[in-house]
Order: structure tokens, then C-alpha cells, then sequence
């Protein structure tokens, strides 16, 4: 075994160099708090970083800096992400790699900048027009701020697609003493750019349903990127057979390399109770699950990581248990319908608290 | 003329319509600054004038309504290649939404070309009235003409700092006037005037375009030059990792816990309750023990409270809040008012407060420690000596790791070390 090197730090920092060692090298930002540990970190250790004059500007850069075959970051909170939606389905439409950190906050609106919540998967599980789904991935304690985002770097580039990283408050703010020999390596991303002599054509579905990528002013081919309903050529239609089908292909792009955007963490212990969380909670759900076991109590865990798209394992484990905890930190189950829609199911029931971190003791109560 | 940049032979405007004639002009203008097709990027905003991008053969860009100014912005900087030229082709309208895009362009010098399509109206849409719109001209939505003045784009963007900003009167020949303002280095505009002929026209029967340009008071002219420099990534000085001012801290001193302990600070506002929670976070650690900290204060940092939760564990730390804390420290009025909700649920631990605040009801449980921390420390620095005084009472780990941590960090050489060494402990 490695030594101990213990650091303290915030987990900020560890989600900002996760992100550059991937090969993110340009940050634009727009100051929000709790995102602005993010901000700081970036001005330290990115190539370029733009302080943009609002967040609509900050995606729209983003999109610039991605389409010019940069890697863009950006982190930002609920009031900001709102400015960002429609850009961000830009984005998506283009085929843009990019990632965006969302650091959720107590809304609704402004709420409370300086306090934690989950508020925001429901407006993430719906934010692409048509209900296309666009990867989001989520940080549940600090060994995932390290391996979580140069993995999002990685399926932005693979995919070509903007991913959302999703955190809250705490996970970002709080500082922790954190073992630095444990953080494995990370492999940069590798970009790889169209280089046929053949005509290129932007959006034409290559392995994975993913076009490849060339980025704009290239000397040898034709660039044309665009976020109106387009054929493979880039250009404008209104309703080709052709057109269509490059917007249903968004979504099976998605949906169909699901597998590579699979994360989880399931700690199973037979019995018929499971406790579901993400997020700040998974770390409330961890203790109450050690808490109850050494009561006697078999109980399992499931922590989602991949949000969006709803991966199919979620559905398998869950179908398994006669009773379903579900643990995050707002008032309506955002998860749980997510899951179950809102008839729900027999035998689930949620842990849901407003303007105040879900203790382990608030998740054993409910499993017993 | 063979066409390079534009197949300006398909029309693709109603007939009559300034914006193929701004095609037309570009598409000269273009031939004689003689780029190569591939050193030419279009970025096409929403609007009628943005259709151009199908019948472009240089790269575009075409992304939402308004939005093309900070799109080629962040296109050019990514860029960042003088022989390569970014022209946006937007309308009124578009300027109107993203008129803050265009202002920040020229404010920065962006290396890059907005050709503004003003008819004075939003024309995809069915001819409203755009914040372009000058006074008494009628539109679809103001059929008694606009009641108040428009704002003057140019005026806007040559005070913000472009380069070259002109506005002239879009008819005839004006490819030369274009070419001029391609051939810059930095940001560059045309405001072009021209109507809509399927409703500026039809609104406004008998009215020429230049009618409204007096009337409004804008001057067609190329505005005064700046001699800037243009927009330039600059090579940042940048750490090779974020850390490298995060070094591991190593274990120096030993520690006696064998379960959690929860402590909760609470003071005021610029009173030190984070810092000094930070510190004694590092030296547990160097106590070898796992820490977390979570910081609570209003959102403006200095006034109110401000609290600070430390959990200190010898195993790993999993949920970081705290429900009822094992010790409580308490330094300021503000800090008590903050704690009272959590201190009603400690029935046993220990409370450290400050001597000068009114007493406080506490669960005959709670062991209560009254001492004059901001008396003896000052206010500022009262919370480091409860620190202080509790290691040395609890013995969780040695207070010379914190008082060495103090010592080394940045308020060292100010800090008054001989008010923690003298600091008498209270008794069991
Ligand atoms: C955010 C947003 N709001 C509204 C619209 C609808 N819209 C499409 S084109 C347009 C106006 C275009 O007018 P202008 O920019 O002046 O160009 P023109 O059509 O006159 O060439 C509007 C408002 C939109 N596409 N996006
Ligand atoms: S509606 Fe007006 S602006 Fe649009 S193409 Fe027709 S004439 Fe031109």
C-alpha cells in the first residue's frame, strides 16, 4: 500500500485539475457563488480564461473556443445555468464539446446563495427541447471530483456533446483531508480531427453515431457547424427526411453509448431494502447504511452518478428490493419521479429536506 | 464574376431586399481582399439576413438570435489567427438582444467584422419594431409609428473602442466601404440602412430610407478611427498543477481520538472563525487525524455571523454535517444568536463561551466553560485562543500542532502567540 499523503483542500480544486490534467485548457467565467472556488482554481492553472460579461456570453464563447477545437469549462449555479439553456441546446444541436459544472444552490431564483441544495436535476432531466437527453454526471464525495470530471472531459470529446457535471454547495465549499496517493492518473483525451482528403461533411454519423470532428477555419476542408435542424452537410432545412433524422440521431448518440457513460457505486448486502442518493446526500446514505448494518439491519446502497440519461441498471437494481429509500435534498423527490414518474411505486418512499443537509440519522429513521 | 464566398445567383431574399444586396457587396468586397474561401468564416445570426449561410461556400457558423456577436467573438479568440476572417452578418433585431455581444467586442477589439442589417425592423418575424427602430416609423406592432427614438448602434460601438465603425446608406456600390472594413485588424462594423420591402415598405408608403436617417439625427460616416491593437491571446503564467500550493501535510504529532468529535464555532463576521478553523484543521491533520470544514455565513461575508462545523475522525469522514456537536465554541453575540437553534439539541459535551455574553440556557448535560477569549485575545483573535484553550483542556491533540500552524501561515508574524502560551486551563 501507498503511503498516506494526507492534503486538505476543498474539492474544488480537485474537480479543476481533474479537468485540466484531461486537457481542458480554457475557462470562461461569470463569479456566482458557490461556484466560485471553480473560478479561482481555473485563473491558476488554465491556457486562457475569459471573464465574461454575463452567462449567455460565457456559453456562447464556449462555443466559439469549442468549435475553434478548444476544450471550454465553465462552473456556474441555478440563476446562472438558467441563462445558459439556451445556448447550451446550441450547443448540443452544434455538437459541441464542452463541460459545464453546476454547483446547485438553494432557489428557487436567487434563494439562498450560501446554502446547499439538489434542486436542479428535474430542470436538467428536461432542459433539451424535444426532451433530448444531455449527459449529466454527478459527484458524490471527493475520490469522484478527481475521476468524475476527466471522465465528463472525455465523453464531451467522444461524443461530441456539452456535459453537465452536477455538485451542490458543499461537495465544492467544504474543505477535507484527503488521502493525495489515492488519486490515480488520468490520461488526457485525445482529440482526434477529420483528416480525409474526401469532401468532409460535419455532420455525417461516423462510429458511435458521432460525426467527426473539424474544427471551424480549417485550411483544407469546409467547416459548417450550425444549431438550426440540419442535413449532414450543415446546412439549414426545414423538414427533410434527412434533416430529421440528424435530430433523432442526437438522442440515440446519447442514449445508445449510455454503456460508456455508466457510473454507479452499488454496495449490496441481500436483505430487501435499498437506499437510493446522489450527490451531497450519498455521503449521508453511506454513514446511515454503516450505521444500520452494524445494528444488524441488511441493507443495500445505490449511488447514481450518471443522471442523464437515465441509465438502464438503475431500473434492474431497483426492481429487486420490496422497499426504496430515496435520499436528496429537496422538497419534491426529484430523483424519485425521475425514476418513477409521479404515480411512484409501492414501496418507495423518499428522505427530502429544504435549506438543510439530509443527516444519516433522518435516512435510518425512514429505513426502519 | 466566378463566385467564391457567396453563390449570390440563388436569391433566397424576398425581392427587392437590401440583404441580397449586402450579399452581393461582400462577396466583391471579399474578391478583392483576395482570402482563400477557407480563410473566411461566416457566423450567421437569426433573422432573414441569416439564411446566407446555405448559400455560403466559407465555413459558417450559425448559431441562435442574437447571439452571433459573442459567437464569433469567442470564435476569433479561439482562433486567435490574424489571416483568418471572421465576418457576422446580423440584423437590427439581433442587435438589439445582443447588443451588450457587440458592445464587448469592440471593448476588447475583437479581431472581426459585424456587417449590422438594419431595416429598421424584425423582418423573419413579420416586421415588429426592433430597439433600432427610429422614431415615428411604423411597424407591424406600432402601426401609429414608434414613439420614442432609436439607440445608435454605431455611435455605441465606436465608443466602446472598435477599430472602424461606418454607417452608410445601403444602396448601390458599397463593396469598397466593406472591403475597408474586412482589411482591419481588430474590431470592425457596418451598420448598413435599407428597408424591408415587404413590410418597412408597406407600413411606411412613400418614406425612403434616408427620410428616417435624418430625421433620427445618425450620421452616415466611417466614425473615428482607433489605432489599437487588436484582441490577442496572451501566454498566461500559470502553475503546472493546482498542487503545487497544496502540499501533503505531514504527520508530526500524535492524537488520542478514538471516535468523531464534532466541534461548531460561531462568532462574527471578519472575526477569524474561518481562518482559525482552517488552521486547526491542519494541524489535526498533522495530528494525523482526517478533518472536514463547512463555512455558514450571510452572503455578505462581513457583517452577521459567521460559523464554522469541524469534524475531526480517526477513520474516514463520510457526512460533514453536524447535528449535535460535541463541543460547542461560542465568541460573539452574533455567533450565539446564529447558535441557538443547534445548541438546544447538545444534552451532554461541552460549551466554550465567551465570558461577556448573557448566559444562555443549556441542557443540564452540557458542560459549560466561561472565559474571557475576546477580553484577553482581543475580539479578533478570540476564537484561536477558544481554539486553544480547548485542545489544551480535551488533550484531542497537542495545541502546539495548532499554535505552530498559526505560527507558519500567513498571520503568523502578526499573531500574538504569548496570549495562547499563557492561556490558563480551566479546571475539570
Ligand atoms: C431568443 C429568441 N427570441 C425570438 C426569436 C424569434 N426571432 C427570429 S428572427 C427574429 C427577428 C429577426 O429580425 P432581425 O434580426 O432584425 O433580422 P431580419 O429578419 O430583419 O433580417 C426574431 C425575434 C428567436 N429566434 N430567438
Ligand atoms: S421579410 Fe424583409 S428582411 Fe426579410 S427577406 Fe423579406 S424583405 Fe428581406
Amino acid at each position: 500500500m501507498k503511503k498516506r499523503q494526507s492534503i486538505l483542500t476543498d474539492n474544488s480544486r480537485l474537480v479543476m485539475e481533474s479537468l485540466a490534467q484531461a486537457g481542458c485548457n480554457v475557462f470562461i467565467g461569470y463569479p456566482i457563488t458557490p461556484a466560485n472556488y471553480l473560478y479561482k482554481y481555473a485563473t491558476q492553472r488554465y491556457d486562457i480564461v475569459q471573464d465574461a460579461p454575463d452567462e449567455i456570453t460565457t456559453l456562447q464563447w464556449m462555443a466559439g473556443y469549442a468549435a475553434a477545437g478548444h476544450l471550454p469549462v465553465t462552473a456556474t449555479s441555478f440563476p446562472g445555468f438558467a441563462l445558459m439553456l439556451e445556448s447550451l441546446n446550441m450547443a448540443y444541436m452544434m455538437e459541441l464539446p464542452m463541460v459545464a459544472i453546476l454547483v446547485q444552490r438553494l432557489g428557487p431564483s436567487t434563494g439562498t446563495a450560501t446554502a446547499g441544495a439538489q434542486g436542479d436535476l428535474a430542470l436538467l432531466n428536461g432542459m433539451i427541447s424535444g426532451g433530448f437527453p444531455l449527459p449529466v454526471l454527478c459527484l458524490s464525495n471527493a475520490k469522484d471530483c478527481w475521476d468524475i470530471p476527466a471522465k465528463a472531459a472525455q465523453i464531451a470529446v467522444e461524443l461530441r456533446t456539452p456535459v453537465v457535471i452536477l455538485t451542490s454547495k458543499e461537495m465544492m465549499m467544504s474543505l477535507n483531508s484527503f488521502d493525495f496517493s489515492s488519486l490515480k492518473k488520468i490520461t488526457p483525451v485525445k482529440r482526434k480531427f477529420y483528416s480525409s482528403e474526401d469532401t468532409y461533411l460535419p455532420y455525417k454519423p461516423g462510429k458511435n453515431l458521432v460525426p467527426e470532428f473539424l474544427p471551424l477555419g480549417d485550411d483544407k476542408h469546409r467547416v459548417r457547424i450550425t444549431s438550426s435542424t440540419h442535413d449532414t452537410k450543415g446546412i439549414l432545412q426545414h423538414s427533410t427526411p434527412e434533416a430529421l433524422g440528424n435530430t433523432v440521431r442526437l438522442h440515440d448518440k446519447i442514449v445508445k453509448n449510455a454503456s460508456k457513460l455508466s457510473l454507479y457505486e452499488l454496495d449490496e448486502d441481500g436483505g430487501d431494502t435499498l437506499i437510493v442518493s446522489y450527490d451531497v446526500t450519498a455521503e449521508a446514505s453511506r454513514e446511515a447504511v454503516g450505521m444500520l448494518r452494524s445494528k444488524g439491519k441488511k441493507v443495500s446502497l445505490l449511488v447514481c452518478k450518471t443522471m442523464i440519461p437515465v441509465i438502464k441498471e438503475y431500473n434492474k437494481i431497483i426492481s429487486k428490493y420490496k422497499n426504496v429509500v430515496i435520499a436528496e435534498e429537496n422538497l419534491t423527490g426529484q430523483l424519485r419521479t425521475l425514476l418513477f414518474g409521479t404515480a411512484g411505486r409501492e414501496g418507495v418512499k423518499g428522505v427530502n429536506a429544504l435549506g438543510k443537509m439530509i443527516s444519516p440519522n433522518d435516512i435510518v429513521r425512514e429505513v426502519k | 464574376m466566378e463566385h467564391k464566398y457567396i453563390s449570390t445567383d440563388v436569391s433566397i431574399f424576398c425581392k427587392g431586399c437590401g440583404h441580397q444586396l449586402i450579399a452581393n457587396n461582400t462577396e466583391k468586397a471579399l474578391q478583392k481582399l483576395g482570402l482563400k474561401p477557407k480563410d473566411v468564416i461566416f457566423v450567421t445570426d437569426i433573422g432573414c439576413h441569416g439564411i446566407l449561410d446555405k448559400i455560403s461556400e466559407v465555413h459558417t457558423f450559425h448559431g441562435l438570435h442574437g447571439r452571433s456577436g459573442a459567437l464569433a467573438a469567442g470564435a476569433a479568440m479561439g482562433i486567435n489567427n490574424p489571416k483568418k476572417k471572421v465576418i457576422v452578418f446580423i440584423g437590427d433585431g439581433g442587435a438589439t438582444i445582443g447588443l451588450q455581444h457587440l458592445v464587448d467586442a469592440a471593448v476588447r477589439n475583437v479581431n472581426m467584422t459585424v456587417i449590422i442589417h438594419n431595416n429598421f425592423l424584425y423582418g423573419m418575424t413579420g416586421g415588429q419594431t426592433s430597439g433600432l427602430t427610429p422614431h415615428g416609423f411604423k411597424t407591424e406592432t406600432n402601426p401609429d409609428g414608434k414613439q420614442y427614438q432609436n439607440y445608435d448602434l454605431s455611435s455605441m460601438l465606436s465608443n466602446a473602442g472598435g477599430s472602424h465603425v461606418r454607417r452608410l446608406v445601403g444602396m448601390g456600390d458599397f463593396s469598397e466601404e466593406l472591403y475597408q472594413a474586412f482589411k482591419v485588424q481588430g474590431f470592425s462594423s457596418v451598420e448598413v440602412m435599407e428597408l424591408c420591402p415587404s413590410y418597412g415598405v408597406k407600413f411606411n408608403t412613400g418614406k425612403k430610407v434616408t427620410d428616417f436617417i435624418e430625421s433620427a439625427g445618425m450620421e452616415v460616416k466611417l466614425f473615428p478611427e482607433k489605432i489599437r491593437s487588436p484582441y490577442t491571446q496572451n501566454e498566461r503564467n500559470i502553475a503546472s498543477s493546482l498542487f503545487n500550493d497544496c502540499k501533503a501535510i505531514p504527520v508530526k504529532y500524535k492524537n488520542s481520538l478514538k471516535k468523531p468529535l464534532k466541534i461548531v464555532l460561531s462568532g462574527s463576521a471578519g472575526e477569524g472563525a474561518q481562518l482559525a478553523a482552517e488552521l486547526f484543521a491542519e494541524a489535526a491533520v498533522a495530528s494525523g487525524l482526517n478533518i472536514t470544514k463547512k463555512g455558514s455565513y450571510p452572503v455578505t461575508v462581513g457583517v452577521g455571523f459567521s460559523t464554522a462545523e469541524l469534524i475531526l475522525s480517526p477513520k474516514d469522514i463520510q457526512y460533514t454535517g453536524i447535528v449535535t456537536p460535541d463541543i460547542f465554541i461560542i465568541t460573539s453575540n452574533d455567533g450565539l444568536n446564529h447558535a441557538k437553534a443547534k445548541l438546544s439539541k447538545m444534552k451532554k459535551g461541552i460549551l466554550f463561551i465567551d465570558s461577556s455574553l448573557n448566559p444562555v440556557a443549556v441542557d443540564p448535560g452540557v458542560e459549560v466553560i466561561q472565559y474571557k477569549f475576546r477580553e484577553l485575545a482581543t475580539p479578533r483573535s478570540a476564537i484561536f485562543l477558544a481554539l486553544d484553550v480547548l485542545l489544551k483542556y480535551v488533550r484531542v491533540f497537542p495545541a502546539e500542532a495548532f499554535e505552530n500552524v498559526i505560527q507558519n501561515s500567513k498571520i503568523g508574524a502578526k499573531f500574538n502567540m504569548e496570549v495562547l502560551k499563557k492561556a490558563e486551563v480551566p479546571k475539570k
